[in-house]
């Protein structure tokens, strides 16, 4: 018989999943994000109460439901004000925006800027699928020139935003990208994005199989992805098609070289810097077109890192200076005001 | 020969109240005039109140009629409601300002004109016809005019100083400043220590604008053409401790008051937008009291974070003009579905759209009652003085945040930049506000294992008074989802089923009426019980109707004056009061708002009084108003 006193039971895996039956259409890239947000919360074992998840409007912000953490489903594009507020006022708890690209891109896009350059402290997660999936089917601001959807039946005439691109023109301080059919490269996405102080945007490519259905494929299927992708790591060059193909920088322009051709060496290529602003600026300028020929790859993974002091440091810090330089407020001062006199 | 002059003797006369109008171009540094003589009047003991009347431009086209800034400031020995309705005293620093303002001066009133400002160039910006000077050519032969060339007086007193004459020239004000100190009996002492502390770190600027306001003071000592000085004795007011107070400063002092008294952090979410602006400048000024401003990226923004601020714990408040309160709708509606506390206060201004941005207008009422889409009614609240703005948004934190709830507290520019002396209350004897917190639980055993007995927590199960409870992120075993989508009763989850949305919608439709539960009973402000005329107002028309109810009371009108705070839902006892007089009127900053309101509501045949015109009534409309039912 063992003496030996019970150990302290193991922290227990804490399940993040609330009793609400998960709605998204069957065969949604949403269902693998949400498999790797509970297990990247679980990661981390913080306590469900001091977890945050704000959503806006669309498939996608359907998210906050399905967790038993606190969240609010709001009103369309308007999340990253909302969430900035809260975080305003509740510095110590991890808060999570989920967006898609209408929602922060479309009607949110002012929102979203003055979030990035405010850098609150959250984590963005936005689920990019080019298509309005939740009014059924019209041209999003990320859809490509000509898509043909059911509001533009002879194709779309828009230019399309570069989502990162313009996160980096706002100065977000965390861009990363991400795909939802590579869950363990999302994962590794979603732990930088929780461990980094300020706002923290990372770009979901995420299929949406009803209304725009393989939109990502060629970066995500197995026949084409090596040579149209480029996952970036920090402190590494920039390799693609399992190695064999390389990016340099010829002057401030990329460049694809074949190394097992010959046309460069591993040491000619452009080693990932991910604090390098003007750097960073270019990687999320890569954005070609996969159709056309010669198309460079798409890049993933963390483009850009910065420590900006985030919005809610100094302005609490305003508020301790304020009460060490007045004192905490004194309310019948606040009433009498400076000019006072008596009638008695 | 005796060539010794000795200055005449002056007299001073007892006036029993004073309305002096301050004119110029809106660079001339009229506001601050027109403020610091109500500031001295004001702790001398007078009542006052003020009327700032200014261009929505920064500097508008120098001497012209649209570049011209009034402020307007009423003093007496007796209870003073309103700015007054006609001038007794013009001061006018330009042609322009004369032209745009000759109409507010009684007859046989007094103007006093910076005669610099009427050279040709500036008789032909204000469009006098042949460039004619109504300063020489006896036009003026009603009114008792004094010519001053307050410019060149100003120069000469400064004389000795380093200062350009661009910079001597802005001194203009101080010398008017010290002269109508002069004039009314004033000691100046107040107002150089308001010059010392404005002008701290700057010395040279400090010295000018002493010499200048000495010199002004000066100039009616011993110039041979003011021989007669006024003066105007305290008021006889409540006793109390009293300080002066405009609509913002009211507003923005009872929201921290709210706040404090609540226990909670104040968030104030906003854009910049006149005439709202003076709040934000005001709040961000008391960040030791536990406040956060946040400068948002559009009025959108501005509510949103309030709502966030407010899921988060804190008291979230935004505040606007008009167009800002129409971008807010939709997050009103959320901030409604929600159930969180959350103040919005609309300052208003003329509209539709871009409107008359810094003229006042009581046009919001029907947008802050029925702007939104869906069932969503929300309390709305109306301030009727400056310092009424302090009362109302103490009691607009506290409906928001004991029963759930977004509020709206009117108010307008008007009241916003108008003064009035406040006996301000002692912090102890201020209500106290109870936000609704639910209580944080433990949701495992002392070994970590799930409570198997623990109850799903409600966040829309409700109180007596059908408020939810208030759960903040980060309590202990009470996560949940809110959100815009219709919610199921009690457990807050997405509900789609019909009775449920019918059920939601009466519960939250209940709530809000209940609220009228806890109002004071509904009271007169003057005037008997029944009879023949009750004069209903709201908001700012509170002084112009007041006066002239008292007016008419004196001339033995059988006629009575209620005011409403509460637009929304209204005192419970409203109803039964408008049947007790043969007419009931309604003056209204607009074209029958409330009027439609109380018809509807209580099928009484009321009579509006409108005025669309930016500008705020006179006593004597009322009162013609009011006489013209009577005779009926």
């Amino acid at each position: 018989m063992s003496t030996l006193q019970p150990a302290a039971p193991a922290p227990k895996k804490i399940d993040y999943s609330s009793d609400q039956q998960v709605r998204w259409c069957p065969g949604c890239g949403d269902y693998s994000i949400l498999k790797q947000v509970e297990s990247v919360l679980a990661v981390h074992g913080r306590p469900k109460e001091e977890i945050v998840f704000i959503s806006g409007i669309g498939c996608s912000s359907r998210f906050p439901y399905y967790l038993d953490t606190y969240g609010m489903h709001s009103i369309h594009g308007r999340a990253p004000a909302i969430a900035s507020g809260m975080r305003s006022v509740q510095p110590n708890l991890s808060v999570w925006m989920i967006t898609g690209d209408g929602d922060s891109l479309s009607i949110g896009g002012n929102h979203l800027i003055h979030l990035l350059r405010r850098n609150v402290d959250l984590n963005v997660l936005l689920f990019n699928n080019e298509i309005y999936g939740l009014t059924k089917g019209q041209y999003s601001p990320t859809s490509p020139e000509g898509a043909v959807t059911r509001s533009t039946p002879m194709g779309s005439t828009d230019h399309p935003f570069n989502p990162l691109a313009l996160c980096k023109g706002a100065d977000a301080t965390f861009i990363a990208r991400s795909m939802d059919r590579d869950p363990k490269h999302l994962r590794e996405m979603l732990l930088r994005a929780d461990a980094h102080r300020g706002t923290s945007m990372l770009e979901i490519y995420q299929n949406c199989n009803v209304f725009n259905d393989g939109a990502f494929e060629v970066f995500t299927e197995k026949a084409s992805k090596a040579e149209h992708t480029v996952f970036v790591e920090n402190g590494k060059p920039l390799l693609f098609a399992n190695g064999t193909k390389g990016i340099k920088l010829d002057g401030m322009t990329p460049v694809a070289v074949d190394i097992a051709a010959g046309e460069a060496s591993v040491e000619d290529l452009w080693v990932h810097d991910e604090r390098d602003s003007f750097k960073a600026s270019i990687l999320v300028r890569l954005f070609d077109d996969p159709r056309q020929k010669g198309a460079l790859p798409r890049p993933f993974g963390v483009f850009y890192v910065n420590d900006r002091h985030t919005h809610e440091t100094k302005m609490n810090a305003q508020v301790a200076l304020a009460k060490q330089k007045k004192g905490p407020g004194d309310l019948d001062a606040l009433l009498r005001g400076e000019n006072v006199w008596t009638i008695g | 020969m005796d060539t010794i002059q000795t200055p005449r003797p002056k007299t001073t006369e007892i006036r029993e109240n004073v309305v002096i109008l301050f004119a110029g171009d809106s660079g001339d540094g009229i506001q601050l005039t027109g403020s610091q003589f109500t500031e001295s009047n004001a702790l001398f003991g007078n009542d006052v109140s003020t009327f700032p009347n200014y261009p929505a431009e920064i500097r508008a086209p120098q001497g012209t009629l649209a570049g011209v800034s009034g402020y307007q400031l009423h003093f007496g020995s007796v209870d003073v409601f309103t700015p007054g309705d006609v001038c007794d005293v013009l001061v006018v620093m330009n042609a322009a300002a004369l032209k745009a303002n000759l109409n507010k001066l009684k007859h046989g009133g007094t103007i006093i004109a910076n005669s610099d400002g009427f050279d040709t160039k500036n008789l032909r910006l204000a469009g006098y016809p042949d460039i004619e000077n109504p300063l020489t050519d006896q036009s003026l032969d009603n009114y008792v005019l004094h010519s001053v060339d307050i410019t060149k007086l100003t120069r000469l007193s400064l004389e000795d100083t380093s200062l350009g004459m661009k910079e001597k020239d802005r001194s203009k004000n101080m010398f008017v400043l010290g002269f109508i100190n002069w004039m009314y009996s004033r000691s100046l002492e107040r107002t150089k220590l308001f010059i010392e502390n404005k002008f701290k770190t700057k010395p040279e600027l400090l010295d000018a604008n002493l010499k200048a306001l000495q010199a002004g003071y000066n100039y009616g000592d011993t110039s041979e053409t003011f021989t007669t000085r006024y003066e105007v004795k305290p008021a006889p007011m409540p006793k109390g401790n009293y300080r002066n107070i405009t609509g913002n400063q009211g507003i923005a002092i009872g929201l921290i008051a709210g706040a404090q008294k609540a226990g909670l952090e104040l968030f104030y979410g906003s854009y910049p937008i006149t005439p709202a602006s003076d709040i934000l400048h005001e709040l961000s000024r008391n960040k030791h009291f536990d406040v956060k401003t946040f400068q948002a990226e559009d009025e959108i923004a501005a509510i949103c974070s309030a709502i966030g601020a407010s899921y988060g714990g804190a008291l979230g408040v935004t505040a606007s003009s008009g167009p800002g309160i129409a971008l807010k709708g939709e997050a009103l509606g959320l901030a409604f579905m929600l159930e969180l506390p959350l103040v919005v206060v609309n300052v208003q201004r003329g509209g539709p759209s871009t409107g008359l941005p810094t003229k006042t207008e009581q046009a919001d009422l029907w947008q802050a009652i029925h702007g939104r889409n869906g069932e969503a009614p929300i309390p709305v609240l109306a301030a009727s003085s400056p310092t009424d703005c302090f009362e109302m948004a103490f009691e607009a934190v506290k409906l928001a945040v004991e029963h759930m709830t977004p509020v709206i507290l009117l108010s307008d520019g008007y009241i916003a930049n108008g003064a009035e002396p406040w006996r301000f209350p002692e912090a102890k004897d201020l209500r106290p506000i109870k936000p609704p917190f639910a209580t944080p639980r433990e949701t495992t055993d002392a070994e970590g294992n799930p409570l198997a007995d623990l109850e799903t927590f409600l966040p829309y199960d409700r109180d007596e008074n059908g408020v939810r409870p208030w759960a903040v992120p980060g309590m202990k075993g009470l996560q949940h989802r809110i959100g815009g989508i219709e919610k199921e009763d009690k457990t807050g989850n997405i509900s789609y089923d019909p009775q449920n949305h019918q059920l939601m919608t009466r519960l939250r439709a209940e709530k809000v009426e209940r609220i009228a539960d806890t109002y004071r009973p509904i009271r007169l402000d003057s005037g008997p019980e029944s009879g023949d005329v009750l004069i209903v107002g709201w908001g700012s028309t509170y002084g112009a109707i007041r006066t002239a109810t008292q007016v008419l009371q004196k001339e033995g009108h059988s006629v009575a004056h209620v005011q409403l705070r509460h637009m929304f839902p209204f005192n419970k006892g409203l109803g039964g009061l408008l049947k007790r007089y043969k007419h009931v009127l309604i003056p209204e900053m607009n074209s029958g708002q409330l009027r439609q309101l109380l018809r509807a509501e209580y099928l009484v045949d009321a009579h509006g009084l409108n005025k669309v015109q930016g500008m705020p009534f006179t006593s004597d409309e009322i009162r013609v108003g009011a006489l013209n039912l009577l005779n009926k």
